[in-house]
């Protein structure tokens, strides 16, 4: 074990990867020569090559095509997306594209390719560059989607998806680069898909997050901790596969739910989870699944009108008073 | 007062000289003013300045009908705003957040509006605003209004697909826009041939059969003939129009770039400030004894309290109410409201 970033895990994770299998290769705009914008490609052209770590000019749907192109004929390539705001340029690509190849050649074809970056509102990036896409791509059957959390998670979902045979969606958070933990230094380490992580167990409640809004629950949960309530936080870091035994066991427990998730509240991935909670755990329940969310409204710019917008442990403990 | 838009009828004479000058100092000033905000902390996310390019607001912003003609543009976007007289407190209370600024602190630096003045942005995804503008010179041509359009995109930007397509219409319609290539030789930290396979962008009209010139930046008067000229063949013929700018930015690609070492040198740097357009006016001025070197100074030095004064205008003003968060999401309703 190591203490390291989580920044520096997902780089060491493309290192092991690149390291293991030639046929790894990077692209995006300004991870080269500029070292990546959130420096997780920092030294890597150096290391590897202009050949194997390509910048690419401001042309998201053009560079991703030509990804998933180079990803049917066998490359495994890594897509490095500026921020995930402007993975939408490229949504064509991704949904009409990467993701049907193996359902429409009936199998003949793979797209064993990783779009990454981060995800998320940071500090005033505003209504443009701070979107949630987590609900828009757990959408689409043919793509895999993670969100880790924890620097190992880091580092063990991104070699798995680097090794996945299909298209996967890497979430990272643009808040999450600087946080430090323990990573497994082992190079076949891996965290497998479809796997939710009990970090806190508890018997009251069970608050169920991916991200940066693990962080928040964790909060929560130290919070009521001191009320008397004993408070379960699974970090969900796999929507699709979406590990729901982990996530019933817990609910069927603990009889009280809560989704929190940083993306509008409308229509967003949680809803989803709370949805499936209701079918799977409803005899067990004693009250709604409750949804914690960010507000449906584009993100604004103003310091104290962004955070109005943002999930926060105060948001969940008013939110959950009524399931309490 | 000094930042409203200048009268360049007769771009050569001595008023109109100093007047231009003042201008475009005073646009250098505002834009140390903001990244010093950054640095302060007092504006968050992303803030971008036109250090170096100042020739090129100048230069096309004064030779347009200002509030008639249509501008339009990227993220850096405050020298704009300013040549086409939106008020700088506003635009200083926009980047730090506040309830007095041009959209009440919901833009920020990248997003500047000014609708009033003929200023539709301020947007912040490369390329993607480029089509809007070509809209809104269909727009105008629709109303059969003379309007003509600014569409200002940087080198980066131009190699995006939709600008391609915005090119391809343009033309096909006829559309009276002008397709305003900013070639600072940069985009982020990627250097103009390390982006574009022709780094002659110019030609990008040629496959569409649109008129399209390579053009110096960093002359304003060389700038003003050109823009005049051009601006007026669009206007009559109404017919798109490409044309790239040489020019060069001398600050970080935003304020929070500390990183320039990855993509310049020093020398290259200081070469390029060789060529800075406010010296060169400012040589003009002085060789033409129009004003000394010492009434230059006075002149920086006066600027540099107004726009203390104005910053302090702008801070002094309060953020918005947490409940403008839901504010003019529709015209028509509300959203539902809570986490
Ligand atoms: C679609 C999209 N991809 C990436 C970015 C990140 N980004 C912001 S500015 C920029 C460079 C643009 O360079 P250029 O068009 O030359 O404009 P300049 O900054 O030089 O004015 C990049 C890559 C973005 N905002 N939008
Ligand atoms: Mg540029």
């Amino acid at each position: 074990m190591a203490t390291i970033t989580y920044r520096d895990a997902l780089r060491l994770a493309l290192i092991e990867e690149m390291d293991r299998d030639t046929l790894v290769m990077l692209m995006g705009e300004d991870i080269g020569r500029y070292q990546g914008t959130f420096r997780v490609t920092q030294g890597l052209l150096e290391k590897y090559g202009s050949e194997r770590v390509m910048d690419t000019p401001i042309t998201e749907p053009g560079f991703t095509g030509i990804a998933i192109g180079a990803a049917m004929v066998g490359v495994r390539p890594v897509v490095e997306m500026m921020t995930m705001s402007f993975s939408i340029l490229a949504f064509d690509q991704i949904f009409n594209h990467a993701a049907k190849v193996h359902y429409m050649t009936n199998g003949q074809l793979k797209v064993p390719m990783v779009i990454r970056g981060p995800s998320g509102a940071a500090n005033q990036l505003s209504a443009q560059h701070s979107q949630s896409v987590d609900a828009w791509y757990a959408h689409v059957p043919g793509l895999k989607v993670v969100a880790p959390f924890t620097p190992q998670d880091a580092k063990g979902m991104l070699k798995s998806a680097i090794r996945d045979d299909n298209p996967v969606i890497f979430l990272e958070h643009p808040t999450l680069y600087g946080a430090k933990g323990d990573v497994s230094e082992d190079t076949e380490f891996v965290t497998p898909f479809g796997k939710a992580h009990v970090l806190k167990e508890g018997s009251d409640i069970t608050l169920l997050a991916y991200s940066k809004m693990v962080q928040t629950c964790l909060d929560t949960a130290e919070n009521l901790h001191q009320q008397g309530i004993s408070a379960e936080v699974i970090d969900i870091r796999s929507l699709l596969p979406l590990d729901m035994e982990t996530i019933s066991s817990s609910v069927r427990k603990t009889n009280r739910a809560v989704v929190v998730y940083e993306g509008w509240r409308n229509g967003g991935f949680g809803a989803e989870i709370a949805a499936r909670i209701s079918e799977e755990c409803f005899d067990y329940l004693d009250g709604p699944v409750v949804r914690v969310a960010g507000l449906n409204v584009p993100m604004p710019y103003a310091r104290n009108l962004e955070l109005e917008c943002m999930p926060k442990p105060e948001n969940i403990l008013e939110s959950i008073k009524k399931i309490l | 007062m000094l930042v409203t838009p200048i009268d360049i009828s007769n771009p050569e004479s001595p008023d109109t000289l100093l007047h231009l000058y003042k201008q475009m100092l005073y646009t250098r000033i505002y834009e140390e003013k903001c990244n010093q905000i950054y640095r302060s902390g007092k504006a968050g996310g992303y803030l971008h300045v036109y250090i170096g390019m100042e020739a090129l607001s100048s230069g096309w912003i004064n030779a347009l009908k200002v509030g008639w003609d249509y501008v339009i543009t990227a993220y850096r976007d405050h020298a704009h705003a300013l040549a086409l007289g939106s008020d700088p407190v506003k635009i200083f209370s926009e980047i730090m957040g506040r309830s007095t600024g041009l959209s009440r602190g919901k833009g920020g630096s990248m997003h500047l509006y000014d609708p009033q003045k003929g200023l539709y942005g301020g947007w912040g995804i490369v390329g993607g605003h480029v089509p809007l503008g070509a809209g809104l010179a269909l727009g105008a041509k629709y109303k059969k209004e003379d309007r003509v359009v600014l569409n200002f995109l940087g080198d980066g930007a131009s190699n995006a697909g939709v600008v391609f397509e915005s090119l391809n219409m343009a033309k096909l319609w006829n559309l009276p826009c002008i397709f305003i290539i900013e070639n600072n030789e940069f985009a982020m930290g990627t250097r103009l041939e390390y982006h574009a396979s022709d780094t002659e962008l110019h030609k990008r009209g040629m496959p569409f059969g649109m008129k399209h010139e390579r053009l110096d930046g960093m002359d304003v008067l060389q700038t003003i003939k050109d823009a005049k000229r051009i601006i007026n063949h669009v206007r009559e013929y109404q017919e798109p129009y490409l044309v790239e700018i040489m020019c060069y930015r001398y600050a970080g690609h935003g304020a929070a770039d500390n990183d320039q070492a990855l993509y310049r040198t020093k020398d290259e740097l200081y070469k390029a400030k060789e060529r800075d357009p406010l010296t060169k006016l400012a040589n003009l001025i002085i060789e033409k004894n129009i004003a000394t070197p010492q009434q230059l100074e006075t002149m920086q030095e006066e600027l540099e309290e107004v726009v203390e004064e104005q910053y302090a205008e702008a801070d002094a003003a309060p953020a918005p109410e947490a409940e403008e968060v839901y504010h003019h999401i529709y015209t028509d309703m509300e959203v539902e409201r809570g986490h």
